[in-house]
């Protein structure tokens, strides 16, 4: 058990994974980096129509709605905000629960799974909220009733990629909250106690964290610049 | 066996360093934000507008790289995986600089040799929100009506 010192040449030679890391959690990094090349591609698309256009919808015109407020209040920025905040936190309490997993510990196992999947469901709550709001006010795929930001007219570009994008971040998440849903589930019913350790909580752990990290990028790219 | 995998890996981590980079990341989000809400009144082909952009997309990228580095843990595993991992994605760089390249010199190509496409650009049209969501019949005529110059556009 002492023998934890790797040397690179010990490696590959054979007998263990030359990363270190057990097989399910290399190909969840793999997967993740699919992953990651298919939301790039979308955003670099995104930015690629967005460079080849001459005027863009100012997006502190679009979002500026806020629930339960003032039909025309004036709020851009707030909401989505708190949005990434939720994301934020629910990335922190799925480390906790990793962490826990470590001290074999199922009390905060449990206790920091179940705070990721209600910041999970806040976050998707939240982002139905928006859809809803801007498809009331008549903004769809194929559909755009902004105007750009120098006042000319806008096509449906903006409206697209902000749907498709958003809604293929949104599935992730709400994918990620079926997954820490089934982690809950086997975590109650003991599984990784028996098994003796908590592996899997990590990967599901992994595959969270990487949909923090995409809304990094598309709140970003979408709400600030 | 896998025991020893999962101590191995624990040791760069700690409920301290969660919380160190917890605030890390609500501290550039909070700049983020900050900017955010400074490059509003600026105007739109300022290049102060312009620098607060890359400001933004700089701290992007260290949220990425706390996430990554911490959150995901990849810091503390070993260099195989990170470069594994690491190495392919930076075909980004070259994705994102051919790509936005690309489109820029579209915009300027149409912008020089299409007139149309430049004209589309310089009619202004009037802002629907001040005509309120009391006609929103009329509303939804309109919208449609805005929309059908992009249409040839995209025609062309």
């Amino acid at each position: 058990m002492s023998t934890t010192t790797v040397t690179p040449t010990k490696l590959w030679s054979g007998g263990k994974s030359p990363f270190n890391v057990e097989y399910g959690k290399l190909m969840m990094w793999y997967f993740l980096m699919s992953d990651a090349f298919t939301f790039g591609a979308f955003l670099i698309s995104y930015g690629t129509i967005r460079f080849s256009t001459n005027g863009w919808p100012n997006p502190n015109e679009v979002f500026k709605s806020f629930p339960f407020a003032p039909e025309h209040m004036n709020a851009p920025l707030v909401f989505v905000s708190i949005m990434t905040f939720i994301l934020i936190i629910s990335s922190v309490t799925m480390v906790l629960a990793v962490h826990a997993g470590h001290n074999m510990d199922k009390k905060k196992v449990v206790k920091n799974l179940i705070w990721t999947i209600i910041g999970g469901l806040a976050f998707l709550s939240c982002q139905a909220w928006e859809w809803n709001h801007l498809h009331n006010e008549g903004a769809w795929w194929g559909h755009n009733p902004f105007i750009n930001a120098d006042h000319t007219a806008s096509s449906t570009n903006f409206t697209n990629y902000f749907f498709t994008i958003t809604g293929f971040h949104g599935f992730h998440v709400f994918s990620g909250v079926i997954i820490n849903i089934i982690m809950l589930i086997m975590t109650l019913m003991d599984k990784f106690e028996k098994r003796g350790h908590y592996l899997m909580i990590e990967k599901a752990g992994l595959y969270w964290h990487f949909v923090d990290l995409v809304w990094v990028f598309v709140f970003t790219c979408f709400y600030l610049v | 066996m896998e025991h020893t995998v999962a101590h191995e890996e624990h040791a760069g981590g700690g409920v301290k360093e969660i919380v160190k980079v917890t605030i890390i990341l609500s501290v550039l989000t909070v700049i983020e934000l900050i900017l955010g809400f400074l490059m509003m009144p600026l105007a739109l082909d300022s290049s102060l507008r312009l620098a607060m952009k890359g400001a933004i997309i700089i701290l992007m990228m260290a949220k990425a790289f706390y996430i990554v580095g911490y959150f995901m843990h990849l810091k503390h595993e070993i260099k195989n995986l990170i470069m594994t991992i690491v190495v392919p994605l930076a075909l980004f760089v070259w994705f994102i600089i051919a790509f936005l390249y690309d489109g820029n010199s579209f915009r300027h190509l149409r912008n020089t040799y299409d007139p149309h496409f430049k004209e589309q650009s310089t009619i202004k049209v009037e802002k629907k929100e001040e005509h309120g969501a009391k006609t929103e019949g009329k509303e939804e005529e309109k919208k449609h009506e805005e929309t059908k110059p992009e249409e040839k556009k995209a025609g062309h």
